[in-house]
């Protein structure tokens, strides 16, 4: 019997004055992967934004219940707690800042709010080699300041690498095959499949199917206008590959 | 290093001036007001020979004369020149031989400010002259340092034992003519530092000073005094800190190093006087002039992270006199609140295939306003000498201010001169970008406001980079808006 990991009901929330989600409704259980496709303004990117916590979008209806517990008011460094994490579609540059510092200190703050004592250094740097053999991160991007100067194949990696590091229960990938090509592509997604387990989930925001030859999800969801208007398995994708999203939005017309 | 994330969360805990507390230590004061008689009283007091009288009633006379400047963009009530005490000593019952014989009161103080005599021996190597309020009470490692020929004491001393070194040396680079503050300076100075490398010597520990306002409504009159002589090297710390006080408070410290002949200095502040409260009242008015000139081949090098201060006006400068001499400037200067700062550097190039460097950054948050002032002068004969000049800004509320007022005069067509600027806002993307990864708003301002300065703070000695970080985000807690 799979366990519910999330559960978002009836979800609105506008940014400004401009209503983006407009009564989105998902379940995720343990151990599943999600893909969430849909044409350019449909609210992917916000559900992203939305469910990390950023307060640039109101939530004005709905709820959000992850591992037990409504988060809809929660704060973003919270919610990172509690085990959600966002790979960004742009990463941002922190200049002066090490990748290895930024780590250290987010992993502090974790435990910190836990109770759990600072990661001794030793540990550490032995799961920074561990995770970054993992991904495939190249050493030396672990000392340079995060995500400054790397190509946009390396910040995704890099974001491949962060997640690694923190084990988060729910992982949401906000177009990470944007950018990269095919060798990188498969880099990341092999990254992404090795930190999969019965534990954890994964939600793949993308807009092609390619993605999801390497990341195989086991259900795919079709956002429009702010709701889901389709749910199906992989097939679904390679329908939407071939026809479009057309044929979609007339169906929810109805 | 010792600092822990444990010591950091007690910090942030503490959301009020860290070294706000008031030590309880009887002190002897000068009567309110400035005249010639208290000019004598303070020489009196503190033994002084002629000379050094005659210098102070000559000061005094400039000084009269002279009106306070009005250039800096910054806005203050004008200090009441005759409200204030200018000479406040501790007590002292006799000549002290070790610790043991130091006001137990006193060292709480130390230990509270993170001092720590003992511990600072120990551990760290620090010759520590600790200056509580106006008088010198402990003096560490200088047996270490005479063995050397290294002279290390206070300014007071220095009168009494080294008359010579003092003459020849103190106004010769800031002059008591130089400004006002200077010149009030030069004439009621209470105490402050001396020290002198000799030829050939590479001073081997990090030199220390610990300033401290103590006295309520007491000026502090520092003198510094620094000089490398030929082919010498030393590097001098000095960090500020000063309890709570609602009224404000006056610091005119004069500082002057001189560099001989291929010597070095390395001279790094940490400054972090009471800035005043969040509605902008109280703090410190920190008026200080700093200046160093050079000899052939000899470089001086200014690091500063300034937090503190309601009012700053502080231009830490190079005279780059000798051939082939380099000057060098360092600063993080934030602004919180109501805090005005208005600091930068000169450089005056003198000497041929001269060098400087300058990188400033300024931090500003709440309503405070931030302003770099510096001046490159390159004179006719400085042929082929270089300057760079990197000038960031980093806004952390819409309220705030940035200002960056640089002057370049170059009379020598052989010059290289660059000058870079850059204005930025904390951004908001990258706080959620840190805050997504479990970090919290303010220990990411933290973050990403080191990672900021961190090309000046890497200037730093070690320990005091780390309390100058520690500082940087104290400074800044609650801030972006």
């Amino acid at each position: 019997m799979s366990e519910l990991l999330i559960e978002i009901k009836d979800l609105e929330c506008r940014i400004d004055d401009q209503k983006i989600l407009q009564g989105l409704n998902l379940k995720i259980n343990k151990g599943e992967v999600h893909a969430i496709m849909g044409p350019n303004g449909s609210g992917k990117s916000t559900l992203s934004s939305v469910l990390a916590g950023n307060d640039n979008y109101e939530v004005t209806n709905g709820s959000i219940n992850f591992l037990g517990e409504e988060i809809s008011e929660m704060s973003p460094e919270e919610r990172s707690w509690k085990g959600m994490f966002l790979a960004f579609q742009y990463p941002v540059e922190i200049p002066g800042v090490s990748n290895i510092n930024f780590l250290r200190t987010a992993l502090n703050e974790r435990n910190k709010f836990y109770g759990i004592d600072s990661i001794p250094a030793k540990e550490f740097l032995k799961m920074v080699a561990e995770k970054s053999e993992l991904v495939g991160l190249n050493n030396k991007l672990k000392n340079r300041s995060v995500n400054e100067g790397f190509s946009g194949g390396e910040k995704k990696r890099n974001e491949i690498f962060q997640m690694a590091m923190l084990d988060p229960k729910l992982s949401i990938l906000d177009e990470t095959d944007s950018g990269l090509d095919i060798d990188a592509l498969k880099i990341v997604a092999n990254g992404v499949n090795k930190l999969k387990s019965s534990e954890n989930a994964t939600v793949v925001i993308t807009h092609y199917q390619r993605l999801l030859d390497y990341i195989v999800p086991d259900f795919v969801h079709v956002l429009h206008e702010g709701k889901i208007i389709k749910t199906g398995d992989k097939s679904l994708a390679l329908e939407l590959e071939k026809k479009g999203y057309d044929w979609l939005k007339t169906d929810s017309n109805i | 290093m010792s600092y822990t994330e444990k010591e950091l969360k007690e910090e942030l805990d503490n959301k009020s001036y860290e070294f706000g507390f008031v030590s309880d230590i009887e002190s002897e004061k000068a009567p309110i007001g400035l005249n010639e008689d208290i000019v004598r009283l303070i020489s009196s007091k503190k033994n002084e020979p002629q000379w050094m009288l005659d210098y102070r009633l000559e000061s005094f006379r400039v000084w009269k004369e002279m009106s306070e400047p009005n250039w800096a963009h910054v806005k203050y009530t004008k200090p009441d020149f005759q409200n204030i005490s200018y000479y406040s000593a501790p007590k002292k019952k006799k000549e002290l031989q070790s610790l043991d014989e130091v006001d137990p009161e006193l060292l709480r103080t130390m230990e509270k400010l993170g001092i720590s005599i003992e511990e600072q021996k120990k551990l760290s190597g620090v010759a520590v002259d600790f200056v509580m309020d106006s008088v010198s009470v402990a003096t560490s490692f200088k047996e270490k340092l005479g063995e050397l020929g290294i002279i290390f004491c206070s300014f007071s001393e220095a009168v009494q034992n080294h008359p010579d070194l003092v003459k020849k040396y103190m106004g010769s680079v800031v002059p008591h003519t130089d400004n006002y503050y200077s010149a009030l300076n030069s004439a009621v100075f209470s105490d402050g530092s001396f020290c002198y490398i000799p030829k050939g010597v590479r001073c081997p520990m990090e030199l220390s000073t610990y300033f401290r306002i103590n006295e309520s409504g007491t000026g502090q009159f520092e003198r510094t005094l620094l000089i490398a002589d030929e082919s010498s090297y030393v590097s001098y710390l000095e960090g500020c800190t000063a309890p709570q006080r609602d009224e404000n408070q006056l610091h005119a410290a004069v500082v002057e190093l001189i560099a001989l002949d291929k010597a070095e200095i390395k001279y790094s502040t940490v400054q972090n006087w009471y800035p005043g409260d969040a509605k902008g009242v109280g703090g410190v008015y920190n008026f200080v002039t700093k200046r160093g000139i050079c000899g052939y081949r000899s470089k001086i090098s200014w690091t500063q992270v300034e937090t503190g201060s309601a009012v700053t006006w502080k231009y830490p400068s190079c005279i780059l006199k000798g051939d082939y001499s380099i000057g060098e400037f360092y600063s993080v200067a934030v602004t919180n609140n109501f805090q005005q700062a208005d600091t930068g550097t000169k450089m005056i190039h003198i000497g041929k295939n001269t060098k400087s460097t300058i990188i400033s950054k300024g931090i500003s948050a709440g309503k405070s306003q931030n302003s770099y002032r510096g001046l490159v002068k390159i004179g006719k004969g400085a042929k082929n000498s270089r300057n760079f000049s990197q000038c960031d800004s980093l806004l952390m509320t819409d309220q705030c201010g940035a200002h960056t007022f640089p002057y370049i005069e170059c009379e020598n067509p052989t010059a290289t001169v660059e000058h870079e600027a850059t204005t930025s806002k904390i951004g908001e993307e990258q706080l959620f970008y840190c805050m997504q990864r479990g970090i919290s708003e303010e220990k990411a301002i933290s973050l990403i406001v080191n990672g900021y300065a961190k090309e000046v703070l890497n200037k730093l000695p070690m320990e005091f980079a780390v309390e100058a970080q520690k500082l940087l985000e104290i400074s800044l807690e609650g801030s972006v808006g």
